[in-house]
C-alpha cells in the first residue's frame, strides 16, 4: 500500500465554528491518508470531530464554521481554499458522501429519478447530445443505478417520492445517488445508525461489494468498532477533534495501545473480549472550549497520572500504527 | 425583532459582537415595552396631560397648523382639527378608547378562551365536540367582517364594539389552550394527579393551566396589537365610538376631508396608532423569545 | 389526493357552511326594534308597500320557518329586494363584484411578487444590512393601519403630486366593453392601452395599501420556511453532490418552503376580504366592501347579511382551497 500515492492526504487539519461561548476546535490537527482503493473507518463517540473532518474533506463546513489551519489533498490537488466552482465540479463526480439517515438527506418534494438524474447532469461530460437524449440517457443511467444498489422494478419506482420508500431502500437509493457517477472516494457517514440492524448489513455488504466493484477508496465514519473490524483496512480512532489512535483494523483492535480504544472495545459485546464484562466508559466528551493542553481523555482515564497534563504527541507503536498516549504498560492484563 | 438576535446567535462575528447584539436586541423589546407602558399611563392619566380639553371647538383655530409650521403654536403642539380641537389632546384621550378596547376584549376573551380551552381538550366528549364546531363556525367568518356585521346590527358604541370583538376573538385563545391541554393531558404530572383521584377542576385549574399560561400570555399580546387596529378600523368606518369622544381612527376618517389643506389631521393619530401597534408587536416578540425558545420563528 | 377523500372533505363543509348561515340569520334578529320601520325610515311608503317588504323579508313567518326560507333563498341566491337600490339584492352584489375581485387579485398578485423574492433574499442573505431591513419592513407592514396607510399614499400621490387619481376605478373619458368585468383584461381584450393605463393607475395605491400587511405576512413566512429548509441535511446532500448554488436554491429548497407560503397566501385572501372594506372607502373604489359599509349606514339590512353571508363562504371556500393546495403541494402528507 505504502507504494502508491495516497488519494486523499489530511495534514494538521483544523476546523473551527464560532459560538455564543466561544471558539470551539472541533477538528485539531487531524492528518490521516487515504489509499486507492483502501477502506478507512473514523471511530468515535458523537462530539469527536469524525463528522465535521469529512464535512471539511468535502468543503460543506459552513459558517460560523471554518477550516483554519491544515490541508487536504485530493490526488494531488489542494482543497482548502479552494473555489466554490472547483469544489462543485468534484463533489459527486470525484468525491461523494452518504449522509446518516436518508429519510432527511432525500429532498421530499423531489423524485427519486430526479435526484439521481440531477448529479448525472451536473456532472455531464459523459453524457452526449443534446438536452432530451442527455436526460434519456441519464434516466437509462440512473435506472441502471437502482438496479445496482439492488432496488426491484426500477424503472417504474424512478418516478416516486422518497416517502413512498422503505427505509433501507431510501439508504440504498442514496447510495446509488452518491455512486452515480463513479467516485473514486465515497465518504459513508453513519450509514447504518438510522437502520434496523437486520438492514444494517445488507447495506454495508452493499457498499463492500460496490467497493470492489468500482475500485474506489471508502471511508466509513461510525461509532461501531464491530462494523469497522468487519469491513476496513484501517481505522483511525478520533476523540475531542484529535485523532488518538491509528492503524491496521486488526492491529488497533488486537493490540489497542490508548486506553479510550480499549474502553470502546470494552462496550461492544462480541470480538476479542467475549470473557470480559461489557463495560460504557464512564464520563463524557469534554467541551471543546478552553481544552487543557494535556490528553483530552484525562478525565475518564484508568491509567492517568501525572504525565498526562503536559502537551500529548503521537508515537509510533510500529511502523504503522500510532497512538498518543505516553502510557506503554500492557493493557491486556488489565 | 429579537428573532434577528436568534439567528445572530448561530452567526459569524466575534462572540462579543454577538452577545451585544444580543443584548442591543432584547434591550429593543424592553424599550418597546417601556413605551407601551408609557402609552398606558398617558392613557389612565389623560386629564392631567392633556393640555387642552379634547372636546373644546375654537373654530378660530379651525385647521391651525402644527407648532412648526408658519401659523402653528407651540401650546398646540400637532395643530388641530376642522372644528379647532388640539389634536395632541384628543390623541391622549383617543389612546384611552384604544388601549381600554384593546385590554378588555383579551381579558375577556382570553378568559373565556382559556375555560372553553381547557373544557374542550382535558373533558372531551361532546364539549369538545361542540366547541370545536363553534370554533369552526366562527373561524369560517372574515375577522373584520364579522365584527362590522354585528356592529351594523346591534348599533355601535364602546359596549357593543367591545362584545363584537370578544364574539370572535375568544377563538384565538382557545384552539391555543386546546392544543397545549391535550399534549398536556398526556404528560405525567397530569396523569399522576389523575391516578391520585384528583377532580377535573382541579387538574385543569391547579395542574394543566399553569403549566400552558406562557404561550397564551404571548398570543394574547401580539392579539392585543390585532384588537387595537381592528378597533380603529372600526372607529374609522364610522362604527366605533361615537362622537365627540376622540378615538385614533374616527381622527384619522375627520382629516379625510381636509386632505389638501391640512396633512396633520389624519397624520397624526395614524402615527400613534402604528407607533403603539409596533411596540407591542416588537415587546410581544421579546417576550417570545424570553417564555420559549421553539417559538422563534 | 384521490377524488373521493375530496369529496369527503368537501362534506365536511356543510356543517361549517350551515353554521355561519345560522349565524347571519341570527344576526339580523338581533336588529333592535322593527327592521322593515327601521329600512323605510323617513322615506314615503304605502302600507302594501310596506307589508310587501315584510313578506319579503319573512318577517311574517314564525323563526324556524322564517331561517327554513331564508336558507332555501340563500341556496337558489334569492336575497330579497335591496329596498335602497330598488333592485334584487343580488343583482346590485354580481355588479359590484368584479372591481372587488380585481383589487383583490391585482393585491394578491402584487403581495406574492414582492414577498416571496424578498422573503427568499432575507434567508440567502441573513443576518446583513439586507435581511434587517426586512425584517423590520415586515414588522411595520403588519403594525400599519391600512385605513391610514391609504390616506397617505392618497396625500402625497394624488392630493400633492398629481400622479394618481384621489378615487374611483377609471377615468370618466374612458369606457371598454365588458367582457370579464375586469377592466385590466377587458381593456387588453379590446386594445386599448390607454384604458388598461388608467385603470391600472387608479389601481396602484388600492393595491398597494391592501397588498401591504400580506406581503409582510408572506415575506416572514417565506423566510421562515427557507431559513428552516436550508437547514435541512437534503440541502446539504444535494452541495455534497455538486449541484450548483441556483438549483439548489430554486429545485430543492424553494418547492419544498413555498409549501407554507402558498398555503398562507391562500388563508390570507380571505382576509384580504376585510380590507376591502377599508380600501375600497378609502379610495372611493366601486366594489362590494363600500357597497357594504354604505349599506350599513343607510340600513339596507338583506343586502348586508346577503354580503356577509356572500363573504363568509368565500372565506370557508378560500380555508378550505388552502387545505387541498397543502396537500397537493407536500407530497409526504396524506389526506
Amino acid at each position: 500500500m505504502t507504494a502508491s500515492q495516497p488519494i486523499l492526504s489530511i495534514k494538521g487539519l483544523q476546523t473551527r465554528f464560532v459560538t455564543r461561548y466561544g471558539l470551539v476546535t472541533a477538528v485539531d490537527g487531524v492528518s490521516l491518508d487515504v489509499m486507492p482503493g483502501e477502506c478507512v473507518g473514523i471511530v468515535g463517540e458523537s462530539g469527536s470531530g469524525k463528522s465535521v473532518t469529512f464535512a471539511s474533506v468535502m468543503g460543506l463546513v459552513k459558517s460560523p464554521g471554518s477550516i483554519d489551519g491544515g490541508s487536504i489533498t485530493f490526488e494531488g490537488r489542494e482543497l482548502v481554499g479552494m473555489s466554490d466552482r472547483d469544489y462543485r465540479t468534484m463533489r459527486g463526480k470525484e468525491i461523494a458522501m452518504t449522509m446518516q439517515d436518508a429519510l432527511t438527506a432525500l429532498n421530499p418534494a423531489l423524485t427519486i429519478g430526479y435526484q439521481i438524474m440531477e448529479v448525472l447532469i451536473a456532472h455531464d461530460s459523459d453524457l452526449t447530445g443534446n438536452r432530451s437524449a442527455r436526460k434519456k440517457e441519464a434516466r437509462k443511467r440512473a435506472i441502471d443505478m437502482m438496479e445496482l444498489v439492488g432496488i426491484p422494478s426500477p424503472a417504474t419506482r424512478l418516478d416516486e417520492y422518497p416517502h413512498q420508500f422503505s427505509g433501507g431502500m431510501r439508504q440504498r437509493m442514496m447510495i446509488a445517488i452518491a455512486l452515480a457517477c463513479r467516485p473514486k472516494l465515497l465518504i459513508a457517514d453513519e450509514p447504518t445508525t438510522a437502520l434496523d440492524v437486520t438492514i444494517q448489513a445488507q447495506v454495508l455488504e452493499l457498499i463492500a461489494e460496490i467497493r470492489q466493484k468500482l475500485g474506489m477508496s471508502v471511508v466509513l465514519i461510525t461509532h461501531d468498532l464491530g462494523v469497522v473490524a468487519e469491513y476496513c483496512d484501517r481505522v483511525a480512532v478520533m476523540y475531542a477533534g484529535q485523532i488518538i489512535e491509528t492503524g491496521p483494523t486488526k492491529s488497533v483492535i488486537g493490540q489497542s495501545a490508548h486506553p479510550y480504544t480499549q474502553g470502546l472495545l470494552r462496550s461492544i459485546p462480541n470480538l476479542a473480549h467475549l470473557d470480559k464484562k461489557i463495560r460504557p466508559i464512564e464520563g463524557q466528551v469534554p467541551e471543546l472550549i478552553d481544552l487543557p493542553p494535556g490528553c483530552r481523555f484525562i478525565g475518564r482515564c484508568e491509567k492517568r497520572h501525572e504525565g498526562c497534563t503536559d502537551p500529548i504527541h503521537m508515537r509510533d507503536i510500529d511502523e504503522l500504527h500510532r497512538v498518543r498516549c505516553i502510557w506503554t504498560g500492557d493493557f491486556s492484563n488489565d | 425583532m429579537s428573532d434577528i438576535a436568534a439567528t445572530i446567535s448561530a452567526q459569524d462575528g466575534s462572540p462579543l459582537r454577538r452577545n451585544l447584539n444580543l443584548f442591543m436586541s432584547s434591550r429593543l423589546s424592553t424599550l418597546s415595552a417601556v413605551f407601551v407602558l408609557l402609552f398606558v399611563l398617558m392613557a389612565i392619566f389623560a386629564p392631567w396631560i392633556a393640555p387642552h380639553d379634547p372636546n373644546e371647538t375654537d373654530l378660530f383655530r379651525r385647521l391651525q397648523p402644527p407648532a412648526w409650521i408658519e401659523g402653528g403654536e407651540f401650546a398646540f403642539l400637532f395643530g388641530c382639527d376642522g372644528l379647532g380641537r388640539d389634536i395632541l389632546s384628543r390623541i391622549i384621550y383617543g389612546a384611552r378608547i384604544s388601549i381600554f378596547i384593546g385590554f378588555t376584549v383579551i381579558v375577556v376573551a382570553t378568559g373565556i378562551g382559556i375555560i372553553a380551552g381547557l373544557a374542550s381538550g382535558y373533558l372531551r366528549g361532546w364539549v369538545d365536540i361542540t366547541i370545536s364546531r363553534l370554533v369552526d363556525i366562527l373561524l369560517g367568518f372574515p375577522y373584520l367582517i364579522f365584527a362590522i356585521a354585528l356592529i351594523a346590527m346591534i348599533g355601535p358604541g364602546l359596549q357593543n364594539i367591545i362584545l363584537a370583538l370578544v364574539y370572535k376573538e375568544w377563538v384565538v385563545p382557545c384552539r391555543v389552550v386546546r392544543g397545549e391541554t391535550l399534549a398536556a393531558r398526556e404528560v405525567e404530572y397530569v396523569e399522576a394527579a389523575r391516578a391520585l383521584g384528583g377532580s377535573s377542576r382541579h387538574i385543569m385549574l391547579r395542574e394543566i393551566l399553569p403549566n400552558i399560561l406562557s404561550p397564551v400570555i404571548v398570543v394574547s399580546t401580539i392579539r392585543m396589537a390585532h384588537v387595537i387596529i381592528l378597533e380603529a378600523s372600526l372607529s374609522f368606518l364610522g362604527l366605533g365610538v361615537q362622537p365627540p369622544t376622540a378615538s385614533w381612527g374616527s381622527m384619522v376618517s375627520d382629516g379625510r376631508a381636509f386632505m389638501l389643506e391640512a396633512w396633520w389631521v389624519s397624520t397624526f393619530p395614524g402615527l400613534a396608532i402604528l407607533l403603539l401597534v409596533l411596540a407591542i408587536n416588537v415587546a410581544s416578540q421579546g417576550l417570545r423569545d424570553a417564555f420559549d425558545p421553539k417559538f422563534h420563528d | 389526493m384521490n377524488f373521493g377523500k375530496l369529496i369527503e372533505r368537501l362534506a365536511q363543509l356543510i356543517p361549517v357552511l350551515l353554521g355561519v348561515t345560522v349565524i347571519v340569520f341570527f344576526m339580523m334578529a338581533l336588529t333592535p326594534g322593527d327592521p322593515v320601520q327601521i329600512m323605510i325610515g323617513d322615506q314615503p311608503i304605502s302600507a302594501e308597500q310596506e307589508a310587501e317588504l315584510r313578506h319579503d323579508m319573512g318577517l311574517d313567518l314564525p323563526p324556524v320557518e322564517r331561517f327554513v326560507k331564508f336558507l332555501g333563498n340563500a341556496v337558489t341566491g334569492n336575497f330579497g329586494l335591496s329596498f335602497f337600490h330598488r333592485r334584487p339584492v343580488i343583482d346590485v352584489i354580481v355588479e359590484r363584484l368584479p372591481a372587488t375581485i380585481e383589487l383583490s387579485l391585482v393585491s394578491l398578485l402584487l403581495a406574492l411578487l414582492t414577498s416571496i423574492p424578498l422573503g427568499v433574499l432575507a434567508a440567502v442573505k441573513k443576518n446583513t444590512i439586507f435581511d434587517r431591513l426586512a425584517t423590520v419592513g415586515s414588522l411595520f407592514g403588519v403594525s400599519l393601519p391600512g385605513f391610514w396607510f391609504g390616506i397617505l399614499l392618497l396625500m402625497l400621490f394624488a392630493v400633492h403630486l398629481h400622479i394618481l387619481p384621489v378615487s374611483g376605478r377609471i377615468g370618466y373619458a374612458y369606457e371598454v366593453d365588458a367582457v370579464t368585468h375586469l377592466l385590466l383584461i377587458d381593456s387588453l381584450i379590446a386594445g386599448r392601452l390607454d384604458t388598461f393605463g388608467n385603470a391600472l393607475s387608479h389601481l396602484i395605491l388600492p393595491a398597494l395599501t391592501l397588498g401591504l400587511p400580506m406581503a409582510a405576512i408572506l415575506m416572514r413566512v417565506t423566510r421562515t420556511s427557507m431559513l428552516e429548509v436550508l437547514s435541512q441535511d437534503y440541502i446539504t446532500f444535494a452541495e455534497a453532490k455538486g449541484i450548483n448554488r441556483t438549483g439548489i436554491l430554486i429545485r430543492h429548497a424553494l418547492k419544498n418552503a413555498l409549501i407554507p407560503t402558498v398555503t398562507v397566501a391562500a388563508l390570507e385572501t380571505g382576509s384580504l376580504l376585510g380590507g376591502n372594506m377599508i380600501v375600497e372607502t378609502v379610495f372611493g373604489w366601486p366594489g362590494l366592501g363600500r357597497l357594504v359599509v354604505e349599506s350599513i349606514f343607510v340600513r339596507n339590512y338583506p343586502l348586508v347579511q346577503a354580503a356577509v353571508l356572500f363573504y363568509a363562504v368565500t372565506y370557508v371556500f378560500l380555508n378550505f382551497f388552502a387545505d387541498i393546495l397543502y396537500t397537493v403541494l407536500n407530497p409526504r402528507v396524506k389526506l
